[in-house]
Protein backbone atom coordinates (compact mmCIF):
# COMPACT_ATOMS: atom_id res chain seq x y z
CA UNK A 1 0.00 0.00 0.00
CA UNK A 2 1.45 3.55 -0.75
CA UNK A 3 2.24 5.41 2.23
CA UNK A 4 2.77 9.36 2.55
CA UNK A 5 6.40 9.69 3.95
CA UNK A 6 8.24 13.14 4.69
CA UNK A 7 11.73 14.05 6.24
CA UNK A 8 12.49 17.53 7.56
CA UNK A 9 16.62 19.16 6.63
CA UNK A 10 17.59 21.49 9.58
CA UNK A 11 19.35 24.30 9.48
CA UNK A 12 21.54 23.58 12.69
CA UNK A 13 23.62 26.52 13.09
CA UNK A 14 20.43 29.02 12.48
CA UNK A 15 18.57 27.13 15.07
CA UNK A 16 17.84 28.05 18.47
CA UNK A 17 16.50 24.81 20.35
CA UNK A 18 13.46 26.71 21.04
CA UNK A 19 11.16 23.25 21.14
CA UNK A 20 7.86 25.07 19.52
CA UNK A 21 8.28 22.89 16.75
CA UNK A 22 8.84 19.65 18.90
CA UNK A 23 5.52 20.57 21.02
CA UNK A 24 3.88 21.27 17.56
CA UNK A 25 4.94 17.80 15.74
CA UNK A 26 1.56 15.82 15.43
CA UNK A 27 3.68 12.76 15.88
CA UNK A 28 6.07 12.98 18.47
CA UNK A 29 9.19 13.24 15.64
CA UNK A 30 11.22 15.88 16.93
CA UNK A 31 13.20 16.08 20.46
CA UNK A 32 16.35 18.56 21.16
CA UNK A 33 19.95 17.05 20.78
CA UNK A 34 22.47 16.15 23.08
CA UNK A 35 25.32 18.34 21.30
CA UNK A 36 24.96 21.51 20.44
CA UNK A 37 25.57 23.89 17.62
CA UNK A 38 28.59 26.67 17.44
CA UNK A 39 25.94 29.48 19.52
CA UNK A 40 25.37 26.49 22.53
CA UNK A 41 22.25 25.46 21.28
CA UNK A 42 20.72 22.30 21.24
CA UNK A 43 19.33 22.14 17.91
CA UNK A 44 15.92 20.15 16.99
CA UNK A 45 16.62 16.99 15.38
CA UNK A 46 14.59 13.98 13.91
CA UNK A 47 14.31 11.52 16.48
CA UNK A 48 11.77 9.11 15.28
CA UNK A 49 11.68 9.58 11.47
CA UNK A 50 9.77 6.62 10.41
CA UNK A 51 6.70 8.67 12.02
CA UNK A 52 7.41 11.97 9.49
CA UNK A 53 4.50 12.41 7.57
CA UNK A 54 5.75 15.71 6.13
CA UNK A 55 2.79 17.69 7.44
CA UNK A 56 5.09 21.03 8.05
CA UNK A 57 3.75 21.90 11.27
CA UNK A 58 6.63 21.89 12.15
CA UNK A 59 8.31 24.66 9.84
CA UNK A 60 5.11 26.31 9.48
CA UNK A 61 5.68 27.37 13.72
CA UNK A 62 9.66 27.57 13.40
CA UNK A 63 10.15 31.35 14.91
CA UNK A 64 13.47 31.15 12.90
CA UNK A 65 12.91 29.18 9.40
CA UNK A 66 15.12 26.59 9.57
CA UNK A 67 13.09 23.53 8.61
CA UNK A 68 12.56 22.12 5.27
CA UNK A 69 10.08 19.62 4.58
CA UNK A 70 9.80 16.91 2.29
CA UNK A 71 7.03 14.79 1.06
CA UNK A 72 7.06 11.34 -1.34
CA UNK A 73 4.56 9.19 -1.92
CA UNK A 74 5.99 5.53 -1.27
CA UNK A 75 4.63 2.11 -2.63
CA UNK B 1 11.54 1.20 4.05
CA UNK B 2 12.73 3.64 1.40
CA UNK B 3 13.54 6.73 2.45
CA UNK B 4 12.10 10.34 1.18
CA UNK B 5 14.16 11.58 -1.20
CA UNK B 6 15.55 15.21 -0.67
CA UNK B 7 15.13 16.57 -4.22
CA UNK B 8 12.78 19.38 -5.67
CA UNK B 9 9.91 17.70 -6.77
CA UNK B 10 9.45 16.79 -2.79
CA UNK B 11 9.74 19.62 -1.57
CA UNK B 12 6.40 20.96 0.61
CA UNK B 13 7.76 23.99 2.60
CA UNK B 14 11.13 26.09 2.59
CA UNK B 15 12.45 29.09 3.93
CA UNK B 16 10.26 31.81 1.84
CA UNK B 17 12.12 33.26 -0.41
CA UNK B 18 12.04 37.13 0.79
CA UNK B 19 13.18 35.99 4.25
CA UNK B 20 17.11 37.32 4.07
CA UNK B 21 19.86 34.94 5.28
CA UNK B 22 21.15 37.15 8.35
CA UNK B 23 20.62 35.22 11.29
CA UNK B 24 17.32 36.76 13.81
CA UNK B 25 18.45 38.70 16.42
CA UNK B 26 15.08 37.51 18.72
CA UNK B 27 15.27 35.09 21.62
CA UNK B 28 14.30 31.68 20.91
CA UNK B 29 10.80 30.71 19.91
CA UNK B 30 9.62 35.08 19.96
CA UNK B 31 6.28 34.88 17.99
CA UNK B 32 8.42 38.01 15.68
CA UNK B 33 10.09 35.28 13.67
CA UNK B 34 6.91 33.56 12.72
CA UNK B 35 5.05 37.18 11.62
CA UNK B 36 8.01 38.10 9.79
CA UNK B 37 8.26 34.35 8.08
CA UNK B 38 4.39 35.10 7.18
CA UNK B 39 5.10 38.70 5.86
CA UNK B 40 7.36 37.40 3.77
CA UNK B 41 5.67 34.62 2.06
CA UNK B 42 2.52 36.75 1.62
CA UNK B 43 4.35 39.42 -0.36
CA UNK B 44 6.11 37.01 -2.60
CA UNK B 45 2.99 35.10 -3.23
CA UNK B 46 0.76 38.31 -4.00
CA UNK B 47 3.86 39.35 -6.24
CA UNK B 48 4.15 42.54 -4.25
CA UNK B 49 8.14 42.44 -3.68
CA UNK B 50 9.17 45.10 -5.71
CA UNK B 51 5.68 47.35 -4.24
CA UNK B 52 6.27 46.68 -0.52
CA UNK B 53 7.31 49.07 1.03
CA UNK B 54 7.63 48.20 5.15
CA UNK B 55 7.70 50.55 7.90
CA UNK B 56 9.61 49.44 11.36
CA UNK B 57 9.07 50.64 14.20
CA UNK B 58 11.00 51.14 17.45
CA UNK B 59 10.98 48.10 19.80
CA UNK B 60 12.06 44.34 18.67
CA UNK B 61 10.72 44.73 15.67
CA UNK B 62 13.03 47.70 14.98
CA UNK B 63 15.56 45.34 12.88
CA UNK B 64 12.81 44.14 10.62
CA UNK B 65 14.52 45.74 7.48
CA UNK B 66 17.68 43.35 8.38
CA UNK B 67 15.60 40.56 7.40
CA UNK B 68 12.88 40.53 4.59
CA UNK B 69 14.01 41.52 1.18
CA UNK B 70 11.77 44.83 0.39
CA UNK B 71 11.79 48.08 0.70
CA UNK B 72 11.55 49.62 4.42
CA UNK B 73 11.90 52.92 6.32
CA UNK B 74 12.83 53.22 9.98
CA UNK B 75 10.09 55.19 11.66
CA UNK B 76 10.75 57.25 15.13
CA UNK B 77 9.21 55.67 17.76
CA UNK B 78 5.22 55.18 17.29
CA UNK B 79 5.31 57.58 14.61
CA UNK B 80 5.09 54.77 12.21
CA UNK B 81 1.74 54.97 10.49
CA UNK B 82 1.92 58.79 9.74
CA UNK B 83 4.97 58.08 8.06
CA UNK B 84 3.40 55.23 5.67
CA UNK B 85 0.42 57.70 5.57
CA UNK B 86 2.30 60.32 3.71
CA UNK B 87 4.24 57.42 1.55
CA UNK B 88 0.91 56.04 0.62
CA UNK B 89 -0.54 59.44 -0.67
CA UNK B 90 2.95 60.30 -2.47
CA UNK B 91 3.16 56.54 -4.11
CA UNK B 92 -0.66 55.27 -4.23
CA UNK B 93 0.89 52.25 -6.02
CA UNK B 94 3.03 50.95 -3.69
CA UNK B 95 1.93 48.42 -0.81
CA UNK B 96 3.00 50.29 2.24
CA UNK B 97 2.49 48.56 5.76
CA UNK B 98 3.57 49.17 9.03
CA UNK B 99 5.11 46.24 11.54
CA UNK B 100 4.62 47.73 15.26
CA UNK B 101 4.57 46.15 18.17
CA UNK B 102 2.11 47.05 21.53
CA UNK B 103 4.50 48.80 23.16
CA UNK B 104 4.97 51.41 19.83
CA UNK B 105 1.29 51.44 18.66
CA UNK B 106 -0.79 51.61 21.81
CA UNK B 107 1.28 53.39 24.15
CA UNK B 108 3.72 56.29 22.38
CA UNK B 109 2.14 56.25 19.33
CA UNK B 110 -1.39 55.91 19.94
CA UNK B 111 -2.70 59.56 18.48
CA UNK B 112 -0.56 58.82 14.86
CA UNK B 113 -2.27 55.25 14.91
CA UNK B 114 -5.68 56.03 15.97
CA UNK B 115 -5.75 59.07 13.48
CA UNK B 116 -4.61 57.37 10.75
CA UNK B 117 -7.30 54.79 11.30
CA UNK B 118 -9.71 57.22 11.49
CA UNK B 119 -8.82 58.58 8.09
CA UNK B 120 -9.17 55.52 6.75
CA UNK B 121 -5.60 55.74 4.84
CA UNK B 122 -4.97 52.59 2.91
CA UNK B 123 -2.22 51.69 4.28
CA UNK B 124 -2.11 47.88 6.40
CA UNK B 125 -0.81 47.74 10.14
CA UNK B 126 0.84 44.33 11.47
CA UNK B 127 0.47 44.48 15.10
CA UNK B 128 2.72 41.94 17.80
CA UNK B 129 0.46 42.75 21.14
CA UNK B 130 2.43 40.38 23.67
CA UNK B 131 1.60 42.63 26.55
CA UNK B 132 4.93 43.53 27.90
CA UNK B 133 7.61 45.89 27.10
CA UNK B 134 10.06 42.83 25.81
CA UNK B 135 13.24 45.19 24.68
CA UNK B 136 13.75 47.69 27.37
CA UNK B 137 13.33 44.60 29.65
CA UNK B 138 9.59 43.28 30.38
CA UNK B 139 8.38 46.42 31.85
CA UNK B 140 4.53 46.99 31.79
CA UNK B 141 2.74 47.71 28.59
CA UNK B 142 -1.17 49.35 28.51
CA UNK B 143 -1.79 46.16 27.01
CA UNK B 144 -0.48 44.07 30.02
CA UNK B 145 -3.20 41.91 31.66
CA UNK B 146 -4.85 42.89 34.94
CA UNK B 147 -2.70 40.46 37.70
CA UNK B 148 0.06 40.04 35.47
CA UNK B 149 3.70 40.36 36.98
CA UNK B 150 6.14 42.29 35.11
CA UNK B 151 9.11 43.82 36.10
CA UNK B 152 7.74 46.95 37.04
CA UNK B 153 4.35 45.56 38.58
CA UNK B 154 6.18 42.86 40.58
CA UNK B 155 3.10 41.82 42.16
CA UNK B 156 0.92 41.94 39.58
CA UNK B 157 -0.70 44.94 37.74
CA UNK B 158 -3.43 46.48 39.76
CA UNK B 159 -5.91 48.68 38.23
CA UNK B 160 -6.39 51.13 41.38
CA UNK B 161 -2.57 51.33 40.80
CA UNK B 162 -2.04 50.68 36.88
CA UNK B 163 -5.09 51.08 35.43
CA UNK B 164 -6.63 48.97 33.40
CA UNK B 165 -5.58 47.41 29.90
CA UNK B 166 -7.16 48.43 26.66
CA UNK B 167 -7.76 46.72 23.37
CA UNK B 168 -6.93 48.79 20.41
CA UNK B 169 -7.99 46.65 17.88
CA UNK B 170 -12.03 47.08 19.57
CA UNK B 171 -11.22 50.93 19.78
CA UNK B 172 -10.41 51.24 16.48
CA UNK B 173 -13.25 49.00 15.09
CA UNK B 174 -15.44 52.27 15.73
CA UNK B 175 -14.02 53.98 13.14
CA UNK B 176 -15.38 54.53 9.84
CA UNK B 177 -11.82 54.30 8.13
CA UNK B 178 -10.93 51.29 9.10
CA UNK B 179 -12.43 48.84 7.00
CA UNK B 180 -10.56 45.33 8.36
CA UNK B 181 -9.82 44.49 11.70
CA UNK B 182 -8.87 41.13 12.58
CA UNK B 183 -7.08 39.42 16.08
CA UNK B 184 -5.02 36.19 15.10
CA UNK B 185 -1.76 34.79 17.26
CA UNK B 186 0.62 32.32 15.69
CA UNK B 187 1.22 29.81 18.64
CA UNK B 188 0.02 26.84 17.06
CA UNK B 189 0.30 25.80 13.22
CA UNK B 190 -3.35 26.32 12.93
CA UNK B 191 -3.45 29.66 14.32
CA UNK B 192 -0.26 30.35 12.27
CA UNK B 193 -1.93 29.49 8.87
CA UNK B 194 -5.21 31.53 9.26
CA UNK B 195 -2.90 34.55 10.80
CA UNK B 196 -1.21 34.44 6.91
CA UNK B 197 -4.36 34.33 5.26
CA UNK B 198 -5.80 37.78 7.23
CA UNK B 199 -2.44 39.13 6.54
CA UNK B 200 -2.69 38.84 2.73
CA UNK B 201 -6.25 39.35 2.61
CA UNK B 202 -5.34 42.99 4.76
CA UNK B 203 -2.62 42.88 1.65
CA UNK B 204 -4.85 42.50 -0.98
CA UNK B 205 -7.61 45.21 0.87
CA UNK B 206 -4.60 47.58 0.69
CA UNK B 207 -4.17 47.43 -3.39
CA UNK B 208 -7.77 47.42 -3.74
CA UNK B 209 -7.95 50.87 -1.72
CA UNK B 210 -10.64 49.50 0.69
CA UNK B 211 -9.22 51.47 3.41
CA UNK B 212 -7.47 51.09 6.46
CA UNK B 213 -6.92 47.73 7.64
CA UNK B 214 -5.34 46.16 10.59
CA UNK B 215 -4.01 42.62 11.91
CA UNK B 216 -3.25 41.94 15.54
CA UNK B 217 -1.30 38.88 16.11
CA UNK B 218 -1.13 37.80 19.95
CA UNK B 219 2.41 37.09 20.93
CA UNK B 220 4.08 35.72 23.04
CA UNK B 221 7.29 37.38 24.91
CA UNK B 222 8.74 34.39 26.62
CA UNK B 223 11.75 36.29 27.48
CA UNK B 224 9.72 38.91 29.06
CA UNK B 225 7.55 36.70 30.71
CA UNK B 226 9.88 34.32 32.39
CA UNK B 227 9.11 31.25 30.90
CA UNK B 228 10.39 28.65 27.82
CA UNK B 229 9.07 29.35 24.45
CA UNK B 230 6.30 26.39 24.91
CA UNK B 231 5.09 27.17 28.21
CA UNK B 232 4.84 31.01 26.94
CA UNK B 233 2.19 29.51 24.07
CA UNK B 234 0.76 27.65 26.44
CA UNK B 235 0.31 30.88 28.88
CA UNK B 236 -0.82 32.63 26.01
CA UNK B 237 -3.49 30.41 24.99
CA UNK B 238 -5.13 30.32 28.85
CA UNK B 239 -4.52 33.73 29.97
CA UNK B 240 -3.92 36.11 27.06
CA UNK B 241 -6.71 34.91 24.78
CA UNK B 242 -9.56 35.33 27.03
CA UNK B 243 -9.11 38.74 27.15
CA UNK B 244 -8.07 39.18 23.56
CA UNK B 245 -10.07 36.68 21.66
CA UNK B 246 -9.01 35.55 18.25
CA UNK B 247 -11.17 36.28 14.89
CA UNK B 248 -12.31 39.17 12.33
CA UNK B 249 -13.92 42.16 14.82
CA UNK B 250 -15.10 44.41 11.40
CA UNK B 251 -14.95 43.87 7.86
CA UNK B 252 -16.64 46.04 5.47
CA UNK B 253 -16.92 44.36 1.92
Amino acid sequence: MAKIKGTIVIDRERCKGCGVCIASCPCDVLSLSSEVNSKGYPVAQMANPDACIGCASCAVICPDSVITVYRQKIN
Amino acid sequence: MAEVEIKKENLVYAKPRLMLDNIIHYCPGCSHGTVHKLVAEVIDELGLAEKAVGISPVGCSVFAYNYIDIDWVEAAHGRALAIASAMKRLMPDKMIFTYQGDGDLSAIGTAESIHAAARGENVVTIYINNAIYGMTGGQMAPTTLLGMKTATTPYGRDPRLNGYPYKIAEMMAHLDGATYITRQSVHTPANVRKCKNAIKKAFQRSMEGKGFSFVEVVSTCNSGWKMTPVAANKWLEENMLPFYPLGDIKEVK
